[in-house]
């Protein structure tokens, strides 16, 4: 087994330092070495958006991306987004439009769009619906979900 | 005071039953906090995985699993029961287990990382002595060649030969619908613990939390009492999550082997593959009507497969809810290697209405009628889901009106392949469909607090259609408080018994208990008010967070709950039960415009309506996301997805979320959710939502599509290569 490496790395504002393998996924070590299961897997392989982390303001599939590639970096999940005690416009905006049911597939969104927000502050509902293409939902509406996004930037 | 009347409050006094309200349970969601099976992660948990047949049909001749014991890290290996090769002991010959289809599970590894999990299962060395296998389930002459076929079961009703002789319009086609998984975002699953020697605790991503301690206990010659599954929250499960599966039991199995916590969650090539899919069906079938466009005469048979039991679609729901008098119905079901079949949001029904209400509309578009007048004019021909008996005609009359308005159908409708010349061809298509939805079982404890606060305890389990919020909806209506304020315990066999989530039975099973549950107790507080404060118990309500005398103030509920002494006290709820609360029956009716590109045989839905009545509406954002869920469900195995299976290795080849093919946010056109609710629906009770509006679209989308392209593309889901095949042929 190839040595374990040490990792540092900013995670939601707070510098970190883990140890890992070379070849466990961020997805892994956020989940299984760091505790923080907000971040779903849904596939493992890129394709359902459910494990979208924000690593240096740009949305990642946290399943695709090394944990040994994050040193340096700053890395934000959906733990991240809530201000202390107070949701972040958007957590908020989802609750109220009913955007999310089972919500396996919620904290993936919910970074994905709050990349999008930071990106462009007045999206289109074109743009939304590009933006987060990437991302699966099994069981809600997903027009739910872009009248969330869509509210969250008016509140903005 | 005598009991409290069992009865939902009248309509026009609720404040949050059937209004919109956000779910109890969606801070935890939005912030990560919410925990799922996979998310548990007590210190020391094992990573658990499986070893999977890569044969579709295979003899196991040996298993040797030594080696994958010694792997580094691996600290629990597990055989599945029969896998490894046995003596019949009258006989002495050897009995090798037969593999049924590929991905079944032979061994399983729990290992302190993932990798050394997949060191282990490298290790373990497998003989299989493959066999012929078989996953062909469209060409039944094929099948029956190669003894594949189950005999016919057929059904018979009045004159079918007289009836097709005299009538004047009849067709003929050929009509499928291939199989699909249930595909949860989150996978089958399970986080097992032993403590105390020998109580498992399994955080189990459940439908069933309730009826799922003995489906572990049993293999593992545990008592059931020494079983406690949870399940906080999960990721979707649409009929395919009843069970402790044989994984989980792998997954507890090594926990006690490893004395160590041990997760295994199912893979998502694995999630598509073996924990259920729904059964494909294809159909030859003859229809025909009389010169007003009258049904009269129905002939089918349909074949399928649910794989290696042979099932298929029952003949019971076909022709599917029309019913004309002079009818025969056949049924196949093949036998094949691919992976099993497990109830599918309304079992049956979507694919009996994609075979039939297809031709139907087949049979309008050949008369040269609009289907929306054949199918009013049909409307006696009705059947309902409950009973077999003729359905309410009138819901269905009143439904499709409003369908039609919200599509604007009349002016848009235009005869089947008049789109114009452009390679964009617009059409409209409807279908409409019947569901049960009676209340399950259920039990509930409602504890009251001298200070004023209520929880209730559930065995009951939130799939992420709102159970959590709705109990707390009608805790909230009955006390008069506000709804946030209501503690919901559920998700735990330790609560009262619940019933599986399944057959839309979940909202009936829990709503009923809990409003009994509160009546008793209201009963109880209000004789106390009455008591204390000289009024007529009579004269009470609940609202405001106060107890009122005809409508004036007499104390706070805090004050109130005092009353009931210095202890908590627990009122018992129970279901189902014959009182009103709930009931069953609904239908519902679905329209969809959409435009297809000939050219390149992409087909968008552009407007897409649903109409649907539920009965006594408990959550009405939560309802109304069901219908839309089950609308994005429908887009996909409509349009896109499918199991695609290899005839020439037996294996599922697009078992993966890239080719595996589902609508994304972009993919969806605009979707109108209305609810069909006059007065007397509210009084008809509770009734489930889960399954129904999953049902019609598919026939309705395919209907549409015909419309645009000017012919049947017979086979769903309707892929750009189905569509040009189809033209060009
Ligand atoms: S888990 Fe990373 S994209 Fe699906
Ligand atoms: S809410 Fe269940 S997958 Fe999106």
């Amino acid at each position: 087994m190839a040595r374990k490496r040490i990792v540092t790395a900013r995670i939601n504002g707070c510098e970190q330092s883990f140890l890992c393998e070379p070849r466990q996924t961020l997805l892994e070590v956020l989940r299984d070495e760091l505790g923080m299961t907000g971040t779903k897997e849904g596939c493992s392989n890129g394709n359902c958006g459910a494990c979208t982390v924000a690593l240096n303001g740009r949305p990642v599939v946290s399943c695709l991306v090394l944990a040994v590639e994050c040193d340096g970096t700053e890395i934000q999940t959906v733990e991240g987004l809530a201000d202390k005690e107070r949701l972040a416009p958007l957590q908020q905006c989802f609750l109220e439009q009913a955007a999310l049911q089972c919500g396996i597939c919620t904290p993936g969104f919910l970074v994905s769009a709050s990349c999008l927000l930071k990106e462009n502050a007045e999206p289109t509902e074109e743009e939304i619906r590009f933006y987060l293409a990437g991302n699966l939902c099994r069981c809600t509406g997903y027009d739910k979900i872009v009248k969330a996004v869509q509210a969250a930037a008016a509140a903005d | 005071m005598p009991e409290l009347p069992v009865a939902w409050k009248p309509q026009a006094e609720n404040v949050v039953f059937g209004k919109e309200v956000s779910r109890i349970d969606g801070v935890d969601k939005a912030t990560g906090f919410a925990k799922y099976s996979a998310d548990i992660n007590t210190p020391g948990t094992l990573h658990g995985k499986l070893l999977q047949s890569p044969y579709a049909h295979a003899r196991i001749k040996a298993i040797d699993v030594e080696a994958a014991r010694k792997v580094p890290g691996v600290k629990a290996v597990y055989v599945f029961p029969d896998r490894a090769p046995r003596t019949n002991e009258e006989t002495g010959e050897p009995i090798y287990f037969e593999i049924e289809h590929e991905g079944q599970p032979i061994a399983a590894v729990a290992a302190e990382t993932s990798g050394q999990a997949d060191d282990g299962l490298r290790a373990i060395k497998v003989v299989y002595e493959p066999l012929e296998f078989f996953v062909d389930e469209f060409h039944l002459p094929r099948a029956v060649e190669l003894g594949r076929a189950r005999p016919i079961r057929a059904a018979q009703q009045g004159d079918l030969e007289g009836a097709f002789k005299a009538a004047a319009h009849t067709i003929t086609g050929m009509y499928g619908i291939q199989t699909i998984s249930h595909m949860c975002l989150e996978p089958h699953g399970s986080h097992c613990e032993f403590t105390d020697g020998d109580h498992l605790t399994a955080h189990l991503s459940t439908q069933n939390v309730s009826g799922t301690p003995g489906q572990f206990a049993s293999p593992l010659g545990l008592d059931a009492a020494k079983v406690h599954v949870s399940c906080d929250y999960m990721g979707g499960g649409f009929g395919s999550k009843f069970a402790a599966d044989e994984w989980d039991i792998a997954c507890a199995a090594m926990a006690r082997d490893a004395q160590r916590p041990v997760k295994l969650m199912l893979d998502r090539a694995t999630e598509l593959n073996i924990p259920g899919s729904r059964p494909s069906a294809f159909a030859e079938i003859t229809v025909a009507a009389d010169a007003d466009g009258k049904l009269v005469a129905w002939d089918s048979h349909h074949w399928g497969t649910s794989g290696p039991q042979g099932g298929t679609v029952a003949p019971t729901v076909m022709p599917y809810v029309f019913e004309p008098k002079n009818r025969r119905t056949r049924a196949t079901g093949i036998v094949t290697n691919r992976g099993p079949d497990r109830a599918w949001r309304a079992p049956n029904h979507p694919q009996a209405c994609a075979l039939t209400q297809t031709a139907i509309d087949d049979l309008a578009a050949a008369i040269g009628v609009d289907p929306y007048d054949l199918f009013l004019k049909n409307l006696d021909l009705t059947w309902s889901a409950t009973s077999r008996n003729p359905a309410d005609k009138d819901i269905y009359a009143a439904e499709l009106e409003i369908a039609a308005k919200l599509m604007d159908w009349k002016a848009k409708w235009h005869p089947r392949g008049e789109a114009g010349d452009g390679p964009v061809k617009t059409g409209l298509g409807l279908a409409l469909h019947t569901w049960g939805g009676a209340a399950g079982r259920g039990t509930c404890t409602v504890a009251i607090h001298p200070d004023g606060t209520v929880e209730t305890f559930s065995g009951t389990q939130d799939l992420g259609t709102g159970t959590r919020t709705a109990l707390a909806v009608i805790l909230a209506e009955s006390f008069g408080l506000p709804y946030e304020k209501i503690k919901v315990h559920i998700g735990s066999s330790k609560y009262p018994m619940s019933g599986p989530s399944g057959g839309s039975t979940t909202i009936g099973g829990v709503s009923g208990p809990h409003r009994r549950a509160a009546l008793k107790a209201l009963g109880r507080i209000y004789d106390l008010v009455a008591a204390k404060h000289s009024v007529d118990a009579g004269t009470l309500t609940a609202a405001n967070e106060q107890i009122l005398s005809a409508g004036k103030p007499v104390c706070t509920w805090a004050e109130a709950c005092s009353l009931l002494g210095p202890m908590k006290v627990e009122f018992q709820g129970e279901g189902p039960a014959n009182d009103g609360l709930t009931s069953a029956q609904v239908g519902g009716v679905q329209m969809a415009e959409v435009a297809v590109d000939v050219e390149t045989g992409v087909t968008k839905v552009v407007r897409y309506v649903a109409v649907q009545d539920i009965g006594t509406i408990v959550c009405r954002e939560q309802a109304k996301s069901q219908v839309l869920g089950a609308m994005i469900m429908t887009i996909a195995y409509a349009l896109s997805e499918e199991r695609i299976m290899d005839n020439a290795t037996g294996r599922f080849v697009n078992a993966d979320l890239q080719h595996y093919k589902l609508p994304r946010i972009g993919d969806i056109g605009e979707l109108i959710v209305e609810f069909y609710e006059p007065e007397s629906q509210y009084k008809k009770g509770v009734i489930g939502l889960g399954e129904p509006p999953v049902i019609s679209g598919g026939a309705a989308i395919s209907n549409a599509v015909a419309n645009a392209v000017g012919q049947r593309i017979p086979v769903l889901p309707l892929t750009p290569k189905r569509i040009l095949d189809s033209l060009r042929s």
